[in-house]
């Protein structure tokens, strides 16, 4: 029988403070029995000596100084994985929330070990996503993580579900694929979309979900995408699937991480946040790639809203500094009725250099990518200049230019939520909108391309 | 070494900061292993009879009451053959042989492991029995790589008659080769390695002024902003504007012997792009892999942040050893930020009164002492070595104001600004050269005259001069469009152009492009002069821009980077000579005042 401390002697916010306690470890998990009949978890976050700090993961409403018990478990937190989690849906902290009872042998530390960069696999295949702007311009890889930046009320949920649904890679590995979803802080409504998507594109039981709702326990925003990323090291490396994590949204998290960090009374950063919110949100994040001794891999596509649409607040910032590129969405664009509305210049993925061109997507794709985005740079300024002077007395060439920015809306980010192009239809949209300019502005593009491609 | 068990023993347990009472006999700076995993920490605070610890591991796990043991020495590393081409972590473990162990995850415990011992090198003894050692003469040598011939040297502060020295042979680091007499009468025994405390400074003879460049093969660093071997540089930037492929650049075409990467918080698979590109790439000066002259430290970003902030002196005292053997280092830091970010973790966790943005008062003092770890230097030996060191900086939110890129920016030479409106534009590598400069222009000036070319100085000024130019120019375009603009500054915006397209853009990844000789960057800049000159002449004689913008020959120039091979640099002369013919055929026919015949025209293209 476990020893049970019966009191207790502070509660602040999610925390318990406990003293007297004989033996405890770091990091260890605890059990609390609230009245003699609700059990709520926790986790020791600081000892100091006899005295211990744990943080609740349920909440800590309905906790008094003694009407509750708390006993260590001797591990550190841990959730129960077998290849029956596809389907399935759990809360924060890994208990199953869909009426059914969920077991398993072999249990797993969520906190999740770094992955040896000697045991790294670069990876280096594509995804065709089917959205024009994300294959042509910041194609996605195979064990990448590439963000969503959005703001509040765009349809960043849209773009991942469409993703989701139109995903392939390319070979055998499809048969191979499921989907882990961390949803932390979303509202019902969208948790719901989500769900309806994954049902709509016949997933559903290709998909593991954790959940921790707006209105759930702060605490366990903390530990959902850790839950969320062991389920998909486990699917990934020893069952060789590959997995693609959708976390939304992960500006609640940090926010979740935040309001912790002040009740603990720690030194705040930017805008209050602990000063380990970069190292925290990489021990998410770095859980994506490939390895050499499994043929799986996990995919993450994290998902954030920007505060204010502030790509230099702490949450965006940081994110970029760790993920492999982002994929930002603009109001401007989604104000003029387009979807997706990304913003390709602002956007980026840094291991597409690597996974397109001759052998992967086609030969012209580096190049072409290169001179759609210079082009699409100098449309800007021709906007803004046309702005200044008027449209009519911009130069002949600046004219052109014009037309090509609208065409590249229209005809490549336009493509709406149904539509799943192929590589190859993108790749002939882009150099159909640089039709709108001369053929000697085509600086970026290789002569013998331009040859081979730029027909009419 | 004190190998006795002291009784302290922990009381506090916070992330990475473990504090340990009944800690008297615990010196300041020591290394320690805590618990019984045998955790490795460090002391950074002694205080009556409590410690505080840094612990370099994950300390998930830890109670309070278990035992830390002292070590009796500071935080150090094992300086010997085996370094090279291979990939440690913060305090020196080395990842193969971990990664050998059976698990791709990185378990803590692993306990103080460093370099092999038990690996057999080919020692050739070169100290015989007699000859008196001072501290840095050399005993031994090993072919580490067949790049680097690693001098064994003997260590700092020591120096003595040889009384015993073994014969040439294959023998593993723990073998003692050499025995020496000291002054005071007692016998030094010397390995195949040496220990040093990684806080603590290499001593040099002397350090020496600064003189020649560090050769980067990147345009726009070796023509605008140069590097100086034994000079220090900081690449600040937002996310995504080319800090890591800068570095990359550098580690893998600058012409330094030995390249120290010190990955600092930043992404696993860039270390694994390292360790399976590096291998594979040529290194044009030696012609063997590139991995042979380059050692890795990664503390990625969700590695131990107390291990993240030793990765830093673990670095800089690898490449100060083998500065001591007389090699030219480059230590590549990316990215600083994380390291002052990992001080400042573990400084409110030590509840110490923050200053600036909640870094500790002591950041800029810290930094100024690594960036003085670089230096050209006189060695022990009587030898000339030097390390440089470029640091990255990634900025909260791409602003420059915030205290890691100030402070840097007070120590640092050369200061590469990396522009977030550059990078959108794919303009790469996005270093602003408005805002960029290099200390080291006026130093290096000599070299750069005496080795390249008389007037490569002057090119570089007159250069800048037609970009500030622009700069100015593009703010009326901004206001009016450019058709109003004069046609002699209208030149200036398209030879800007050309110098931006065609000489400050080198693609990281063109196989031609990647890596350009000086002598290729000084004949490209002529000819860009030439056509500064020439184009600038026919509009004083009354050219229209339209003909003077001949697409054809700004296309040549262009793309004379990807054309023009490093081996038929002649063609480039062949090119200013188009250049001269087309306009002068050109100035001829207006001057005959039969100007505006086009067909009469496009005949001399
Ligand atoms: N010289 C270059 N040539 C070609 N592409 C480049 C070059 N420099 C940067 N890039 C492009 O920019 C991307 C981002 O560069 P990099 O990863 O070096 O950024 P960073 O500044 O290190 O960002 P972070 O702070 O997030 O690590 C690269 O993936 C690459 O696509
Ligand atoms: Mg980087």
């Amino acid at each position: 029988m476990k020893l049970r401390y019966l009191k207790l002697d502070k509660i602040d916010g999610p925390l318990l403070f406990l003293s007297g306690v004989k033996q405890a470890f770091y990091d260890e998990m605890v059990d609390i029995v609230v009245e003699g009949n609700q059990h709520k978890k926790g986790r020791v976050v600081q000892i100091n000596k006899d005295r211990v700090v744990i943080q609740v993961f349920e909440g800590t409403s309905g906790i008094s100084l003694n009407n509750s018990s708390v006993a260590f478990s001797g591990s550190p937190m841990r959730i129960p994985l077998s290849k029956d989690v596809l389907g399935r849906v759990f809360n924060g902290i890994g208990d199953p929330i869909d009426g059914a009872d969920f077991f398993a042998e072999q249990k797993y530390d969520i906190s999740g070990r770094p992955i040896n960069p000697v045991g790294r696999k670069y990876p280096r295949d594509y995804i065709q996503t089917g959205i024009s702007s994300i294959d042509g311009l910041t194609t996605l890889i195979r064990g990448q993580k590439l963000p969503i930046f959005s703001g509040d009320g765009l349809p960043h949920n849209d773009v991942a579900a469409q993703i989701v649904k139109q995903a392939k890679i390319s070979g055998d590995a499809t048969a191979n694929f499921a989907i882990v979803f961390a949803a932390m802080g979303i509202k019902h409504d969208e948790a719901e979309f989500f769900k309806r998507q994954f049902e709509l594109s016949g997933v559903l039981n290709k998909v593991v979900m954790f959940v921790n709702l707006a209105d759930d326990p702060i605490v366990e925003r903390i530990t959902t995408p850790r839950c969320a990323l062991t389920a998909a090291e486990y699917l990934a490396f020893e069952h060789d699937m590959h997995i693609l994590v959708i976390m939304t949204n992960m500006t609640s998290y940090a926010e979740a991480l935040r309001e912790i960090s002040s009740a603990r009374e720690e030194v705040p950063s930017r805008k209050g946040y602990p000063g380990y919110l970069y190292s925290d949100l990489a021990s998410l994040y770095e859980r994506a790639g490939m390895t050499k001794t499994s043929k799986g891999s996990i995919t993450q596509i994290p998902i954030l809203t920007m505060p204010n649409d502030d790509i230099a607040h702490p949450v965006p910032d940081l994110t970029g500094f760790i993920t492999e590129g982002q994929i930002i969405l603009s109001r401007e664009l989604f104000q003029k009725n387009i979807y997706p509305p990304v913003n390709i210049l602002p956007s980026l993925s840094r291991l597409m250099k690597d996974g397109i061109g001759e052998g992967f997507t086609r030969d012209d794709h580096p190049d072409l990518a290169n001179q759609v985005f210079s082009a699409y740079t100098h449309v800007q300024e021709v906007r803004a200049l046309a702005q200044v002077i008027g449209e009519e007395d911009i130069s002949d060439l600046d004219k052109k230019y014009l037309e090509l920015g609208r065409q590249f809306e229209s005809k490549l980010l336009n493509q709406g939520f149904e539509a799943n192009r192929s590589i190859e239809e993108t790749l002939n949209i882009m150099w159909e909108i640089l039709k709108a300019i001369p053929k000697g502005e085509l600086t970026r593009v290789k002569p013998e391309l331009i040859d081979k491609y730029y027909k009419g | 070494m004190n190998n006795e068990h002291s009784k302290a023993k922990i009381i506090y347990i916070n992330g990475p900061v473990v504090k340990a009472e009944n800690a008297e006999a615990l010196k300041m700076r020591e290394m320690v292993l805590i618990g019984r995993k045998k955790l490795i920490g460090e002391v950074v605070s002694v205080e009556n009879e409590n410690a505080t610890l840094q612990v370099y591991e994950e300390t998930s796990g830890l109670e309070w009451g278990e035992e830390v043991i002292s070590t009796g020495k500071p935080l150090s590393v094992k300086l010997g053959p085996g370094i090279l081409s291979n990939i440690f972590d913060g305090i020196e473990r080395p990842l193969e042989q971990i990664y050998g162990m059976g698990s791709t995850f990185i378990p803590e415990g692993i306990g103080l492991i460093s370099i092999d011992l038990n690996k057999p090198w080919e020692t050739h003894i070169t100290a015989s029995v007699d000859d008196y050692l001072e501290e840095g003469s050399v005993y031994a040598t090993v072919q580490e790589t067949s790049m680097i011939l690693h001098k064994l040297m003997v260590p700092p502060k020591t120096r003595g008659k040889v009384i015993f020295a073994e014969v040439d042979g294959r023998y593993n680091i723990e073998h003692i080769v050499i025995r020496l007499l000291n002054d005071e009468g007692e016998e030094v025994s010397l390995k195949l390695y040496q220990e040093w405390p990684v806080r603590t400074p290499r001593p040099v003879r002397q350090k020496k002024a600064i003189e020649k460049p560090l050769v980067t093969g990147q345009r726009v660093i070796d023509t605008f902003f140069p590097l100086a071997k034994g000079g220090t540089a900081a690449i600040p930037g937002g996310f995504g504007t080319g800090k890591t492929i800068t570095q990359h650049q550098l580690a893998k075409w600058s012409d330094a012997d030995m390249i120290v990467y010190i990955g600092c918080g930043e992404r696993g698979n860039e270390m694994t792009e390292v360790l399976e590109d590096f291998p594979k790439i040529i290194d044009p000066r030696s012609e063997k892999s590139l991995m042979e002259r380059t050692v890795l430290i990664a503390n990625t970003s969700n590695m131990p942040v107390a291990a993240r902030e030793a990765s830093i002196y673990t670095g800089i005292t690898i490449a100060e050893y083998y500065r001591d053997m007389g090699y030219h280092i480059a230590i590549m830091a990316d990215s600083t930020s994380r390291w002052a970010e990992a001080l400042r973790e573990i400084s409110g966790r030590l509840e110490e009164m923050p200053a600036e943005e909640g870094y500790p008062a002591y950041l800029p003092s810290r930094l100024a002492q690594f960036y003085e770890r670089a230096a050209y230097v006189e060695t022990l030996a009587g030898n000339e070595g030097s390390i440089t060191i470029i640091g990255a900086v990634s900025p909260a939110g791409g602003d420059f104001s915030e205290p890691v890129t100030q402070n840097t920016k007070r120590v640092v030479s050369t200061f590469l600004a990396l522009d977030k409106a550059l990078a959108y534009s794919r303009h790469y590598p996005a270093i602003n050269w408005h805002n960029s400069y290099s200390g080291y222009v006026s130093v290096l000036k000599d070299w750069y005259e005496e080795n390249i070319a008389e007037n490569m100085m002057e090119l570089r000024a007159k250069i800048l001069s037609i970009l500030q130019e622009e700069r100015k120019l593009l703010e009326i375009v901004k206001l009016v469009g450019e058709d109003i603009l004069p046609d002699d500054q209208r030149l200036i915006l398209e030879i800007s152009k050309v110098i931006k397209v065609g000489y400050l853009q080198q693609s990281a990844y063109h196989k031609d492009d990647a890596n350009v000789s000086l002598s290729k960057q000084y004949k490209m800049l002529t000819v860009i002069d030439k056509l500064y000159e020439a184009a600038n002449r026919s509009i004083k004689e009354g050219v229209p821009i339209s003909k003077v913008k001949n697409e054809e020959i700004f296309y040549k120039i262009i793309t004379m980077k990807y054309k023009v091979s490093e081996e038929n640099l002649e063609l480039l002369d062949q090119l200013m000579q188009d250049i001269d013919e087309y306009y002068s055929s050109l100035e001829k026919m207006y001057k005959k005042g039969s100007g505006q015949n086009e067909a009469e025209i496009s005949e001399v293209r």
